[in-house]
């Protein structure tokens, strides 16, 4: 009570209040806007927080993650584009739901799910938190160490059938984090004697080009799209009584919720999905869901809303993100010298408790905010594209040039937002280079705290935490190999199933002929078509 | 069929070869300097050499990213790039000149100032986008004015003063140079 108490005394401040103010319903709107997305949001923002309190800065920042789960549905369930890429699942039945004339319910149904997913989480966390604060101290160098390649590990399994690109890259991220003075020795890695690259790549430099920079590029590469809206008229609170119908399935989403967003590198994706496939299954209408199901919309809205305040667990307590967003958190933590970890739980249990009723009081402005400016709000929708990509560009150089004024910050930034934008088009995964270079600079330091102490290599997994640790890693990798033979033998058997092409030299070179002499037929008829333009060649 | 299968096949195939290929290749190169660029010193243990993360990180790269460009070779039935690969790959390029929009508002900050530059590249940027009309150009004049009273002005980010402001008289001088 005494912590609780202490929390909103450090919470009764006017700054505070505003950050709650501008990050949720600047969150609301950035959510709302598709192709921008918290992560852009975020990095723009981190170097502007850094000049405030860390509680300011954060809540900003929270708020910003918090809120956009809120405002992403919105376009989700209006123009079945999400506003921010968790709200790909609300699509699904949203639209539907808009395309019968449901909109409003769809809508009611989307904020009341996602406020009781927001509301049960923060509950939760702030129950446990007096157990977190006791198991947090049993994790020492060797037990973090074991944690965040863990959460390497996961963070590339959860890239399913991307595995190995996702791990080539959470290894760039590793490398990336290596280049500069080396903090032990004091020899320099891969400077290639530039001095420019002796301080090392920052890791904010890294998010801006990959999120904002490649985003911006993104939106200035693609076309505008004419944006249709449907007017809504009546009330939101429906959706409560709506809900209300439904407890078992709000609460096993918002369960799932939690607890994948406490896993390091599993997230709102799986936590939708696993939710979505429970409602599916226990469903009395299973045939509905993908067609405008509420309870599809339900599970989705309320998971998805369940993982923020979740996702800060591994990090507030042992000093570990496991996800973009989280990881840019990280760097206002150790700006202001707050450094996350067991020590954080142990001497500053009102802050941890201060940033969780934060989220709590977040989660209730964003349903005011959305109970009454809904309507306002869906304009936002209508700013085309390329107008957004020029908007994200020009706040992306805030971002960067503010950190230490410089120009090969910025050069690096545009370099890595080129890669960035060459990855989305591909479809390959970001996230494990930033996650590759946070949890590689802690995974360096504790395996050389953890090691000095350690004779032989078992002695390394002597403590039940680290031995938990460990039988974790090596199952998690056993079912990800299984799954990996399994995958490959359905291909196989389907590559069997539908092949009935010979796959001799012969055959291949017929097939080649054929296909040519069709391609040449399809141009000749196209050549003596009535239809056709006439040829003014040579007259 | 689950959703993982769908999104797999929706995945773009042209350019996947050759960002693969292009992804190793980059790696090898690390992997050929590692002696050169990283220290390796005596009588100290393997995990806390300066070079056994490095190593980690290159190994990795060069490993996964050769196991990723057979698994591409294989799934798209070829080993070498075709035209579709660079007719992407020129895609990937045509972002460059957005690239160079950005270096070039990074240039001229410091010389003309940060509320000078932004309103000259937000309607520059915009008129280029193709948005001729009078009321986008408008809005993105009014965009950039706000994003720097924003940042500049209220959140007080360091981005410092043009070298143009210098010509400004005594007082409008130390104004411009705080808060544009």
């Amino acid at each position: 009570m005494d912590i609780l108490l202490s929390a909103l005394e450090t919470l009764a401040r006017w700054d505070v209040a505003l950050a709650l103010l501008v990050g949720s319903v600047g969150g609301v709107l950035i959510g709302a806007i598709p192709g921008v997305g918290p992560a852009v949001a975020i990095a723009i923002l981190l170097p502007a927080t850094f000049s405030m309190d860390p509680i300011v800065g954060l809540t900003v920042l929270l708020g910003i993650y918090g809120s956009s789960m809120y405002g992403g549905s919105i376009p989700a369930i209006l123009i079945n584009t999400p506003g921010t890429a968790v709200n790909a699942l609300t699509t699904y039945d949203g639209h539907p739901m808009t395309t019968r004339g449901e909109a409003r319910r769809a809508i009611s149904l989307a904020y009341s799910s996602s406020f009781f997913g927001g509301v049960f989480s923060v509950i939760c966390l702030i129950l446990f938190a007096p157990t977190l604060a006791r198991v947090a101290p049993m994790f020492g160098s060797r037990e973090i160490f074991l944690a965040a390649l863990l959460g390497i590990i996961l963070v590339v399994t959860a890239h399913r059938r991307q595995s190995l690109i996702a791990a080539a890259m959470a290894s760039f991220g590793i490398w990336l984090n290596t280049i500069g003075l080396e903090p032990v020795k004091y020899t320099k890695r891969y400077t290639f004697e530039q001095s420019w690259l002796s301080s090392g790549v920052n890791l904010i430099v890294v998010v801006l080009g990959l999120f904002a920079i490649s985003q911006a590029f993104v939106l200035l590469m693609s076309e505008d799209e004419k944006v249709r809206l449907t007017r809504l008229k009546g009330s939101f609170f429906q959706g409560f009584r709506e809900l209300a119908r439904h407890p078992r399935l709000a609460s096993v989403s918002a369960g799932l919720g939690v607890v994948m967003g406490m896993i390091p590198g599993v997230g709102e994706f799986t936590a939708q999905f696993m939710s979505y496939t429970y409602a599916q299954k226990t469903s009395k209408r299973p045939e509905d869901f993908g067609h405008g199901s509420s309870e599809g919309l339900i599970a989705a809205e309320t998971s998805n809303n369940a993982v923020p305040a979740a996702a800060m667990v591994p990090l507030l307590a042992l000093g570990i993100p496991g996800e973009a967003l989280t990881a840019m958190m990280l760097s206002v933590f150790y700006v202001h010298n707050v450094i996350p970890g067991p020590g954080l739980f142990q001497n500053r249990m009102d802050f941890v408790v201060a940033l969780y009723v934060a989220l709590l009081i977040l989660n209730v402005l964003v349903l005011v905010f959305l109970l009454f400016a809904t309507n306002q709000l869906i304009k936002v929708v209508r700013i085309p594209n390329r107008f957004l990509g020029m908007c994200v560009l020009i706040l992306s150089f805030v971002g960067v040039y503010s950190l230490r004024n410089s120009a090969s910050d910025c050069a690096l930034a545009a370099a890595f937002g080129v890669l960035g934008y060459v990855l989305k088009r591909l479809s390959l995964p970001v996230v494990p280079i930033i996650l590759g270079m946070v949890l590689g600079g802690i995974m360096e330091v504790k395996l050389r705290a953890g090691m000095a102490r350690v004779k032989s290599p078992l002695d390394f997994i002597d403590r039940p935490i680290a031995m938990i640790l460990f039988l974790l890693i090596v199952l998690v990798l056993a079912l990800h190999f299984t799954r990996v033979l399994r995958d490959h033998k359905e291909r196989k058997a389907r590559e069997w199933s539908i092949s009935h092409a010979s796959t001799s030299f012969a055959s291949r070179l017929y097939r080649r002929r054929v296909t040519l002499s069709k391609v040449r037929a399809r141009r000749l008829r196209a050549k003596r078509s009535p239809f056709s333009r006439p040829s003014t060649d040579g007259k | 069929m689950g959703i993982e299968d769908e999104q797999d096949r929706g995945r773009r195939r042209a350019g996947q070869l050759l960002f693969a290929a292009l992804f190793v290749l980059g790696a090898l190169v690390l992997l050929a300097y590692l002696p050169d660029q990283t220290a390796w010193k005596s009588r100290t243990r393997l995990f806390a050499q300066p070079r056994f993360w490095p190593g980690i990180g290159v190994a990795g790269m060069v490993l996964f990213g050769a196991l990723h460009l057979r698994a591409e070779a294989r799934r798209l039935g070829r080993r070498w790039p075709v035209r579709a690969d660079w007719a992407e790959a020129r895609r990937w390029g045509a972002v460059l000149e957005h690239a160079a929009w950005f270096l070039a508002y990074v240039w001229l900050v410091p010389r003309a100032g940060y509320l000078p530059a932004t309103l000259v590249l937000a309607p520059l940027l915009a008129w280029r986008l193709g948005y001729r009309s009078r009321r986008m150009l408008s809005i993105a004049v009014l965009f950039a004015f706000c994003v720097v009273v924003l940042f500049k002005g209220l959140l007080a980010v360091k981005i410092p003063g043009g070298a143009l402001y210098e010509y400004l008289p005594g007082a409008w001088r130390s104004f411009f140079i705080l808060h544009f």
